[in-house]
């Protein structure tokens, strides 16, 4: 019995390892994403708290904390507060199978692609719950909203992902990014990275895809009842949800943790940086996005996940099978 | 193995909890919610056994999307709290039907499970899991082989009940404005600005 403690120990350790990490770096992109935006539209963005502003996202969580949590008298109270619980775990226990490095991953399952695919598309249930819990129309408007956007983004992600599983033939995270050694699938996969990219940006709720959210029309859509700590958890999910698709992105498209070219001062430098770097370059993008950008109506916002993401990936999939079957590239099975 | 059966047992005991819950539970809106718990409780128990594929695919569809769709419709549908008077001791009249279906439905699993156990060349779960290929693998070697065709049929029975669907749902709405993204593109300063002329004390028609 006290091998197993010992063992449910180590695994603790472990967990916090990852954890903290990865709430530390959100808070530091939340500021990244502030001073960003601020860039672009010619103003300092946070710079006060500490030095260049970075604890300023500490200073909020902080405010968060101490502020009262007001539940509506008619909301369903257990629904109510679960929601934001829900939204945060969901955003990081999908962290659990994402390799940093060749050795540095928590779990190293078989169907690691699948796991994080299944996971993201839980992420709407928070926002449903949140919604409706709320007990009130524009947090109920919004929750539908993203409901329906979310599920019509995933079908074209899925699609995308099974792009690249055809090149590398395995469900396993850490094949997908060892497969890239010679060639990233960026390169050959070009277009699919674009729609990656763009249904991620309506997966995560981000602009100019963040309806659920719109302040012109839905006051703060989903989120509208929520004050204090929970309010925080529904922001701190998001943002982790943020960087598990740019985690995503890059171990499907940018070659995970592998340098850009394999060569002597480029290999020395060790593999998680590179990891973070490419997530990190692919946040940026997210920001900049944000800030030049102008939000999308309803209807066009379907109409592109629906009517072009869809047919256009499936027909990229077939081309992609057809030109692994005509060449003879298909991976092989050990049989 | 301890530490595997008392995760077995943790799984289970959700799973028939929430199950329960489903049907007894007062409002709608928990019972889908217990569903969800009970799919998810489902999908960690496949995974125990080695299913892995089967537990994720599980979880992708039905918690991700069915599951989705049902809390959607019970959410606009917005039924109240259901009486449910069976508890209290009123009589039901749902309880003869439930009761015929769920004796069918326990027939038919003895019957399955009966016939399982005298087919000749079943392979045993342990030697799956013994094979050093994955279980998704396994599954594509299957399927893609010698179940193909049910595999497409299964494909085009789902392609047609969801053209039905829409087909049911179908309406033209007459006299509502759509935006043609094609005409919107292809506009160039030639054919968007016209000139008229325009006489004094007549006017222009512009609207046409």
């Amino acid at each position: 019995m006290i091998e197993y403690i010992q063992i449910l120990g180590q695994e603790v350790y472990k967990i916090l390892f990852l954890l903290i990490p990865i709430l530390v770096s959100v808070a530091m992109v939340v500021w990244l994403d502030r001073r960003v935006w601020g860039l672009v539209q010619k103003r300092r963005g946070p710079n006060v708290v500490g030095p260049f502003g970075l604890f300023q996202t500490i200073a909020d969580a902080l405010k968060y904390i101490f502020k009262e949590i007001i539940i509506p008298a008619s909301a369903n109270k257990v629904v109510f507060i679960l929601a934001p619980i829900v939204t945060m775990t969901l955003a990081l226990v999908a962290w659990a199978v994402i390799p940093i490095s060749e050795d540095l991953v928590l779990s190293d399952i078989n169907v690691g692609i699948l796991y994080l695919f299944a996971v993201s598309s839980l992420g709407v249930y928070g926002i449903i719950m949140g919604g409706w819990a709320s007990n009130s129309k524009y947090p109920f408007l919004g929750a539908i909203r993203s409901a329906a956007q979310m599920v019509s983004y995933e079908v074209s992600i899925g699609i995308i992902i099974i792009n690249v599983l055809l090149c590398v033939g395995s469900l396993n995270l850490k094949d997908i990014v060892l497969a890239q050694k010679e060639l990233w699938y960026v390169v050959p996969l070009f277009p699919m990275f674009v729609i990656f990219f763009i249904s991620a940006l309506a997966e995560t709720n981000r602009p100019p895809f963040d309806l659920p959210e719109a302040e012109a029309e839905l006051v703060a859509g989903y989120q509208t009842e929520y004050s204090g700590m929970m309010y925080a958890m529904f922001w701190l999910g998001e943002y982790a949800n943020i960087l598990l698709m740019c985690a995503m992105g890059t171990i499907l498209f940018l070659g995970g943790w592998l340098p850009i070219i394999d060569i002597y001062p480029l290999n020395i430098i060790p593999a998680p940086f590179w990891m973070i770097a490419k997530i990190l370059f692919l946040f940026l993008l997210f920001a900049l996005i944000k800030a030049i950008v102008p939000r999308y109506r309803y209807d066009q916002l379907m109409r592109l996940g629906w009517k072009i993401f869809l047919p256009f990936s499936l027909v990229y999939l077939i081309l992609t099978a057809s030109f692994l079957f005509y060449f003879d590239k298909l991976p092989k099975v050990g049989i | 193995m301890i530490v595997h059966s008392i995760f077995f047992y943790f799984f289970s005991i959700i799973a028939i909890f929430s199950s329960l819950m489903v049907i007894t539970s007062r409002s709608t809106i928990n019972s889908v919610f217990f569903l969800i718990l009970d799919f998810i409780s489902v999908g960690c128990l496949f995974i125990m056994v080695g299913a892995e594929f089967l537990g994720m695919i599980l979880l992708i569809v039905y918690v991700g999307a069915v599951a989705v769709l049902f809390l959607f419709v019970v959410m606009m549908l917005n039924v109240a709290e259901q009486k449910q008077s069976w508890f209290i001791g009123k009589k039901s009249t749902h309880i003869p039907t439930g009761l015929i279906v769920s004796v069918l439905i326990l027939l038919e699993l003895l019957v399955v499970v009966g016939g399982w156990k005298y087919k000749e060349d079943v392979m045993s779960s342990s030697t799956l899991i013994m094979s050093d290929i994955s279980n998704t693998h396994q599954l594509g070697l299957v399927m893609y082989t010698d179940y193909i065709l049910y595999f497409q049929l299964a494909g085009i029975v789902l392609l047609l009940a969801m053209i039905g669907a829409i087909l049911l749902t179908f309406r033209e709405r007459v006299g509502v404005k759509k935006q043609s993204y094609i005409n919107q593109i292809s506009r160039s300063p030639s054919t968007a600005i016209e000139l008229k002329e325009v006489r004094s004390n007549q006017g222009v028609k512009i609207d046409d």
